[in-house]
């Protein structure tokens, strides 16, 4: 017999809002996050709007030492310790003292590429002969175990630390690792999430790639388009988002606040096999995903009350929703409502699925469903499939009981989570 | 003992101190390590800031040797010489 699972805290530096009664106002009035950067004007990115958390300079003290601070150039690790943090107080939590270790929590943080800023710093110094002037800094900034490295002490978590790294599924796939391990009765609290590098060597590849939005340049807030006809990219984004996964007994033993319950998911790789490869999800395994997520929550398409896509806006989003359609077998108005907050915040790359998934559990806690922005000429191959008012472009109020999340990621990996408001009497 | 380096060295030590050690605590005898708990891998870093403050090079051999705050004035008013 599985253990259930809860989320008991959520924290999160999105660019459209740090903290989470900030982001809800945010994805509530659809507030952009989405900048233009003079920076990679000036590098010659045809893309030169970005999604990157404004941190206020004071702020980090809270979150690291002086020493720490002193020579901290990973913005990932940044985005991380201030989301992981967050929500770790968010529930309830104490930090350990010095001589005290919490061998019943643990912390799976994923990450893609951590410490650019501080790796090109590294690797000039060493082309000139001066490696010794690395100092102890750099090998901790730029390993991607980096931020479960950092968050592990600043709590004291004693049970699994580690990062999972899958591209753009990082961020959910960590959700889905977490809630194993407590399922399974391994752990009984894993901080789980991902984080993101922002900055010109992070964006830089996918700009040769041509896979980001060139046409908004003096429009940042209009260049997110995901589903859109002109979608034409997607627009490059950072930060972190954060969810304290705990056994249900736990958190009623603690009376801590449940924000929803995490039913479980699925995980799988189309193989770079069918219609998949490194860069492009198989979709008859993105189909499998999803359905296997169902079956494995003993959820019901029609169940779904909203669906949090990937929708990136590279012109692959009525892909995406040809495959939810045909997983579900939903379509017209039975489909389920669907949202993208790439819109938003842009791509977050490792970290969009653990804050689309915080965006989710907000979705369910306050029973709403936040609207899409730049969301005004929808492609006529997806209003094929889904109906219209099912893509809302303001935010509705309704109730919200399960949501379906799911990340697809470079390397053909996907990964579909499913998040249910939680009920009491459920035994 | 040069009380200018001393201070100056202090300074330098300073961040490195865990919380529950302040600047007030060290003397001259202090050992970096044992007795001011400062994390090892720390150590490197102190010889950085120690190179760029005083404008001298540091040989890995005299790191070892740079134990107490006492050994590292002496290394410090040598490299000076």
């Amino acid at each position: 017999m599985k253990r259930r699972v809860v989320v008991t805290g959520l924290g999160v530096c999105a660019p459209n809002g740090i903290g989470i009664s900030d982001f809800t106002e945010a994805i509530k009035k659809g507030i952009s996050g989405v900048r233009y950067h003079q920076e990679l004007a000036d590098l010659n990115f045809g893309c030169q709007i970005a999604g990157q958390p404004k941190i206020p300079e004071e702020m980090l003290s809270t979150y690291f030492s002086p020493l720490q601070l002193r020579d901290m150039d990973a913005t990932g690790i940044m985005y991380g310790m201030i989301a992981g943090v967050d929500a770790w107080k968010d529930a309830g939590l104490s930090i350990m003292s010095k001589d005290d270790v919490d061998y019943d929590s643990g912390i799976i943080f994923g990450t893609s590429l951590l410490g650019a800023d501080k790796f090109r710093k590294a690797i000039y110094l060493t082309d000139e002969g001066r490696v010794k002037r690395l100092g102890s800094t750099t090998v901790i900034q730029t390993m991607a175990s980096g931020i479960s490295a950092y968050l592990g002490g600043y709590l004291g978590a004693g049970n699994q630390v580690t990062t999972n790294s899958s591209a753009c599924t990082t961020g959910t796939e960590s959700i889905l690792m977490g809630y194993d391990r407590i399922a399974n009765g391994y752990s009984k609290r894993m901080l789980v999430g991902g984080c993101n590098d922002s900055g010109p060597y992070i964006w830089g590849g996918f700009d040769a790639m041509r896979v980001l939005n060139k046409k908004h340049n003096y429009q940042p807030e209009a260049g997110s388009r995901p589903m859109q006809t002109d979608a034409s990219g997607f627009v490059p984004g950072s930060g972190a988002g954060a969810l304290l996964l705990e056994s249900l007994e736990s958190a009623l033993n603690r009376g801590a606040y449940i924000y929803a319950e995490i039913l479980g998911g699925a995980v799988n790789s189309g193989g770079q096999r069918q219609n998949g490869s490194m860069t492009a999800p198989n979709s008859k395994a993105v189909q499998r995903c999803i359905k296997d997520a169902l079956t494995n929550t003993y959820v019901k398409p029609e169940m779904i009350s909203t669906i949090n896509g990937h929708l990136t806006a590279t012109g692959m989003c009525p892909t995406e929703i040809k495959n939810w359609s045909t997983a579900l077998g939903l379509a017209g108005k039975e489909f389920p409502y669907i949202n993208s907050l790439k819109s938003m915040t842009g791509h977050c790359l490792a970290a969009a699925g653990s804050i689309e998934s915080v965006a989710a559990i907000i979705e369910i806690e306050q029973n709403m469903i936040f609207g899409n922005v730049n969301s005004d000429d929808i492609h006529q191959d997806i209003l094929d499939i889904v109906d219209k008012e099912r893509i809302p472009s303001k935010t509705l109020y309704r109730e919200v009981d399960i949501v379906a999340k799911a990340s697809f990621g470079f390397g053909d990996v996907n990964c579909c989570m499913l998040f249910k408001k939680y009920l009491p009497n459920k035994e | 003992m040069n009380s200018e380096h001393y201070e100056a060295l202090k300074n330098v030590i300073k961040i490195y101190l865990p919380t529950d050690v302040t600047i007030d605590d060290i003397n001259p005898n202090s050992h970096l390590i044992n007795e001011l708990n400062i994390n090892s891998a720390n150590l490197v870093d102190i010889v950085l800031d120690v190179e760029d403050h005083f404008d001298i090079t540091i040989e890995d051999s005299e790191i070892e040797k740079m134990d107490t705050v006492a050994n590292a004035l002496e290394i410090i008013a040598l490299k000076l010489n």
